[in-house]
């Protein structure tokens, strides 16, 4: 489970505070007005981005003293998710050693997250030779290796089709049903909050609001939301 | 540290034996006058004229121009006096371009004086401003020029949206890198120069240090030396601002396409212009020394290995310092590992020498210390240099991967392994070939020591040229500018291969 106990984001002007749980296992999007902190959320979490009040915390342990590398989680940044000098086996690598010191198991690992991403053959391409979809899907590999318990989505596939996007969400889904992952995603398109996450938060005006479900929510939503809506 | 050490020590060396400026009179400040004016004038110039020209050499592709940018780095790698024979032999009053105009009537020029030195400052740091605009040209993602193609730029949007910014970022560096040069120019002034018009400080304190043995002097010379790089470096440290250009997938580079014929023009003359330029006093040096290379007497190729021993540690030692500070400076918030990579701009060669000198002459005989000496002032020389040319791409390199290695636990010896030296490989070989070609044709701190049985190659030269025997350093100065193209060659070589 992962708790976000009194958090309270400032940077400049910008504040942002969460006060929540998520249920272990549980997909999540995350929606709300460009600038109200969603990345910054997800930044925090990661570690990237050092909360000023507040704990956050994963199945009761603190995570403030784990480095971003350390903490239980994968993060998919919007772009720069793969090196563009390493191949496409050593990208995967580094999500099992980051020396790149493989062993056997180590790569029959590789070649069962290449076969089940769909990336059978393109072992040894580097990631400017491949499609954006398969990029990412190449990212999604290297959490499959990763197998951490939770995943933070900054809108990885944003620059995806509609049709790629959703078979990339399906992949995740299907990749977070097998490891029993808890899924964060922000995302800006509310199709795909209720096609892939039964829970949403909204982050809005400061606040991050705990997650209620996501139909409920898109169908009769708070002032806030509805304006970034259109409705 | 170890930085700061060297170069902390050796000014408070020189300030302790000067004690105070009161020892100067009214020609050290005309050698502070000239020594300013015609670095600012020498700058300026070969960044203008530099612009054009890697502009020119980042759209055009050609047969020979890669031969040519590698061959960008041997001016100013080049040893001073070697560069200044073959200045001569164009630009002299017996040279090339003065037959020319002897022969339409015109009357003959000379180059001793301040237009020579400015020539000559012009002819060494044209190609290096080159290099460095050419690297910021490259550093550009080739995603933006493909991106500007498809928004249907003009090379006039190109230049406002995609180079000017660059430019900027590239450009106050580049020109303050060298107007430092020309600052602390030696080899030049002593050779051009040389006069109530035309001495610079570095050459002063030659001269206080060499014939009058006045050190007190000498030492207040170098602290106004020193006190004016200082200057120079705090005046320019405003405009001087890190660049972001974001991250490009290394897709293969597109060319600009926009062949205007006025632009192909344009650049055709820049290439030719700056080709000329570099290649025809270089060749006239050689074409009077390589026949007479075979004839070379033994000293000269014992010099020669000394040379290359002592150019092989310095780069060893440069890189060692400015891969760290580089790679500290662009994680840090604040500028202090850029400020200690640049510390040794303050301090000229002969300064450093100074201080040496003065601070173990109680502890060893100084001619013993030769190498080693130079070795250490030769490295930390080139410092400011290599870190110049890594900073960029290591700042990029953070900002671009280093959340992503950070999240995947990627650290330490692995990260240099996998991200830092791959990534970083060009402007790597680059500063290895720049720290050693410049170590190799090193005449500064080794002039000060000098001790006839283990000079350098460089020292050997000027024996040779003192003594007239103009065939010998013909031949010499032909060798030393093989050997120190051939290391710059291979070091720039290796980063670039690496890369691929």
């Amino acid at each position: 489970m992962l708790t976000l106990e009194n958090l309270t984001l400032t940077q400049d002007d910008f504040r942002l505070t969460a006060n929540f749980s998520i249920p272990t296992g549980a997909l999540v999007a995350v929606i709300g007005p460009s600038g109200a902190g969603k990345s910054t959320l997800l930044s925090a979490i990661a570690g990237f981005f050092a909360q000023s009040a507040g704990r956050i915390l994963w199945n009761g342990h603190d995570l403030a003293a784990l480095p971003p590398g350390a903490r239980p989680l994968s993060i998919l940044f919007q772009d720069q998710n793969l090196f563009p000098h390493l191949t496409v086996s050593e990208n995967l690598g580094l999500g099992l050693n980051p020396s790149l010191r493989l062993s056997a198991a180590d790569r029959a690992a590789i070649d069962t997250a290449l076969a089940r991403t769909g990336l059978v053959g393109l072992a040894g391409r580097k990631p400017g030779q491949l499609s954006g979809g398969q990029q990412s899907r190449v990212a999604l590999a290297r959490v499959l290796l990763r197998a951490r318990p939770l995943l933070l989505l900054d809108e990885p596939f944003a620059a995806l089709g509609p049709a790629l996007k959703a078979e990339m969400l399906a992949l995740v889904a299907e990749i977070a049903a097998e490891q029993g992952t808890t899924v964060l995603m922000v995302s800006h398109d509310p199709a795909d909050a209720r096609a892939f996450a039964p829970l949403t938060i909204l982050v809005a005006e400061g606040l991050a609001l705990p997650p209620q479900p996501t139909a409920a929510l898109l169908d009769s939503p708070p002032p806030a939301l509805a304006r970034y809506l259109g409705k | 540290m170890a930085v700061l050490a060297l170069v902390l020590g050796t000014l408070a060396a020189v300030a302790w034996r000067a004690g105070g400026l009161g020892a100067l009179d009214a020609t050290d400040l005309a050698a502070a006058r000239f020594t300013v004016a015609q670095a600012l004038v020498s700058a300026t110039l070969s960044v203008a004229f530099a612009v054009p020209v890697a502009r020119a050499l980042y759209r055009r592709r050609f047969r020979g121009r890669g031969a040519l940018i590698a061959l960008m780095g041997a001016p100013f790698i080049l040893p001073a006096v070697v560069a200044v024979m073959g200045l001569l032999a164009v630009f002299g009053r017996a040279g090339v371009l003065s037959d020319a105009l002897a022969a339409l009537g015109l009357p003959r020029i000379s180059i001793y004086g301040a237009q020579g030195v400015v020539l000559a400052h012009v002819f060494f740091n044209l190609p290096l401003a080159t290099r460095l605009l050419l690297h910021g040209w490259q550093a550009i993602p080739s995603e933006r020029f493909r991106l500007a193609a498809s928004l249907g730029f003009t090379p006039a949007h190109t230049r406002r949206h995609i180079e000017a910014p660059m430019l900027r970022a590239t450009l106050p560096g580049a020109w303050l890198a060298i107007f430092l040069v020309c600052l602390t120019s030696f080899a030049v002034a002593l050779t051009l120069g040389g006069g109530p018009a035309a001495t610079t400080i570095e050459l002063a304190i030659y001269q206080a240090f060499r014939f009058d043995f006045d050190l007190g002097r000498a030492a207040s010379l170098g602290l106004l030396q020193v006190a004016l790089c200082t200057a120079a470096l705090l005046a320019t440290a405003r405009i001087a601002l890190p660049q972001s250009f974001g991250a490009g997938l290394d897709r293969a580079a597109v060319l600009p396409a926009h062949p205007g014929h006025l632009l192909k023009v344009q650049d055709a003359a820049a290439i030719a212009l700056a080709a000329g330029f570099l290649i025809v006093p270089m060749a006239a040096v050689l074409g009077r020394g390589l026949p007479a290379l075979a004839s070379l007497p033994a000293s000269v190729w014992l010099a020669a290995g000394r040379s290359l021993g002592v150019a092989l540690a310095a780069t060893v030692l440069t890189l060692a310092l400015a891969l760290p500070l580089a790679l500290a400076a662009a994680k840090a918030r604040h500028r202090g590992f850029e400020w200690a990579g640049t510390l040794p701009l303050v301090a000229s060669p002969l300064v450093l020498g100074t201080g040496l000198f003065l601070l173990l002459r109680p502890l060893a005989a100084p001619a013993n210390l030769a190498l080693p000496v130079t070795v250490l002032v030769n490295a930390a020389l080139a410092l400011p240099f290599a870190l110049r040319s890594l900073l960029p791409a290591a700042r990029n390199l953070h900002a671009d991967y280093d959340r992503l290695a950070t999240s995947l636990s990627l650290g330490g010896l692995a990260r240099l392994r996998l991200l830092s030296l791959p990534r970083l490989a060009r402007p790597l070989g680059f500063a290895a070939g720049l720290s050693a070609a410049l170590s190799m044709g090193d005449l500064g701190v080794i002039a000060l020591f000098a001790d006839p049985a283990k000079a350098t190659l460089p020292l050997q030269l000027y024996a040779l040229m003192g003594a007239y025997r103009m065939a010998d350093a013909a031949a010499a100065a032909s060798l030393l500018m093989v050997l120190s193209f051939a290391l710059f060659w291979l070091f720039d070589r290796a980063g670039q291969h690496a890369d691929t």
